[in-house]
């Protein structure tokens, strides 16, 4: 299956994440990477490449990310992993995670999981 | 001419100093962004004085490198990624060397910098810290590398003023881009701790 890593400045927003998405997806690979290695509000490459590790099965790992640091430390991860099964994934944080968690459990491939994850991105919550 | 005990000895001073300005940093950072890039800094330069005794004896591309990647692990801002990728690139330009020159130090800085713009996505006038360091290049390349000395005051001549520069215009990349107009009127945080970064890196020549 296709893992998924939530990346945070927050710890606690990257649990939370991975909380809601476990509501309907309960067997996939979900890794919450939130914070510094001490707690603090940042973003820590190692967390981000310890929990891609884990959510690898081998069917591929899709990184959603908040802001800033957070997208370019993941970039730095992906260039030190080199694994072109891994990628980023350009949508609004929780929709996304919970749309790609889906379709994950669905069994769906790495890169159709990640095309509407970031569709994502197109869906209104309140129709004018 | 600066051997690789020189590169060690520098970045013990440039920790010194991030340390010393590490408050004024994060005041800066308070103004228009989350009030951490002194405190960033300071953790990560702590880190790389503690890991460099590992390293001491290497290349002056492989402490460079190393300077890097304890960089990305520990700072936890956008300046952990940003200065990361810089020392990552400046290392790549001088592998295997045990001595730089001050054409070595241009391309050390030409090719950390382009490390910021390839990561960052940013280019002059957005109010990052390439406003300080895409001048001080500028200056220190029209100075040339004949009189080491007036080549590095004015890049630190070029980069202070880059600092003025960005109090005038709107961050457009960054956290501090999410103030808009309201960003006007304040110095950008990254483009100070490069100045200082610089100065040091001067007065210590
Ligand atoms: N895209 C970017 N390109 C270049 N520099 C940037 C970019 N984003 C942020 N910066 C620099 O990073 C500095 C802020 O660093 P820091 O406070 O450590 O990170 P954060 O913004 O994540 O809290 C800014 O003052 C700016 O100079
Ligand atoms: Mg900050």
């Amino acid at each position: 299956m296709v893992g998924i890593v939530i990346v945070s400045h927050s710890e606690t927003l990257a649990k939370g994440v991975v909380e809601f998405c476990r509501i309907m997806a309960k067997n996939i690979p979900i890794e919450a990477a939130g914070g510094l290695d001490d707690g603090g509000i940042g973003t820590s490459f190692e967390k981000i490449m310890g929990a891609v590790e884990r959510a690898q099965q081998g069917d591929g790992v899709l990184i959603l990310m908040d802001l800033g640091s957070a997208v370019m430390t993941t970039e730095m991860v992906l260039e030190t992993l080199g694994d072109d099964t891994v990628h980023m994934v350009d949508c609004p944080l929780v929709e996304g995670a919970m749309e790609a968690a889906i379709l994950a459990e669905g069994g769906m491939d790495v890169l159709a999981v990640k095309a509407e994850a970031e569709s994502a991105r197109e869906v209104r919550k309140i129709n004018k | 001419m600066t051997n690789n005990a020189k590169v060690v000895e520098l970045l013990k001073q440039i920790s010194d100093k991030i340390d010393e300005n590490a408050q004024f940093l994060t005041e800066l950072d308070a103004a228009i962004g989350d009030s951490d890039h002194g405190i960033n800094m300071a953790r990560g330069f702590k880190k790389v004085v503690e890991d460099l005794p590992g390293v001491a004896e290497q290349d002056i591309g492989a402490i460079l490198k190393k300077v890097g990647m304890i960089l990305v692990s520990t700072v936890g801002g956008a300046s952990g990624p940003l200065y990361g990728t810089a020392f990552m690139k400046a290392g790549g330009v001088v592998s295997g060397k045990m001595e730089i020159n001050a054409d070595d130090f241009l391309e050390i800085l030409e090719a950390g910098i382009g490390g910021v713009q390839m990561r960052g996505k940013a280019e002059k006038g957005e109010k990052t810290m390439l406003d300080a360091m895409l001048p001080a290049l500028d200056a220190m390349k029209a100075a040339g590398t004949a009189d080491t000395r007036a080549m590095l005051d004015a890049g630190v001549a070029a980069a202070k003023e880059g600092v003025e520069y960005t109090k005038t215009i709107i961050a457009t990349k960054g956290r501090a881009s999410y103030l808009g107009e309201r960003s006007i009127g304040h110095q950008d945080p990254g483009a100070t701790s490069f100045t200082v970064i610089l100065e040091t890196i001067a007065e210590a020549y």
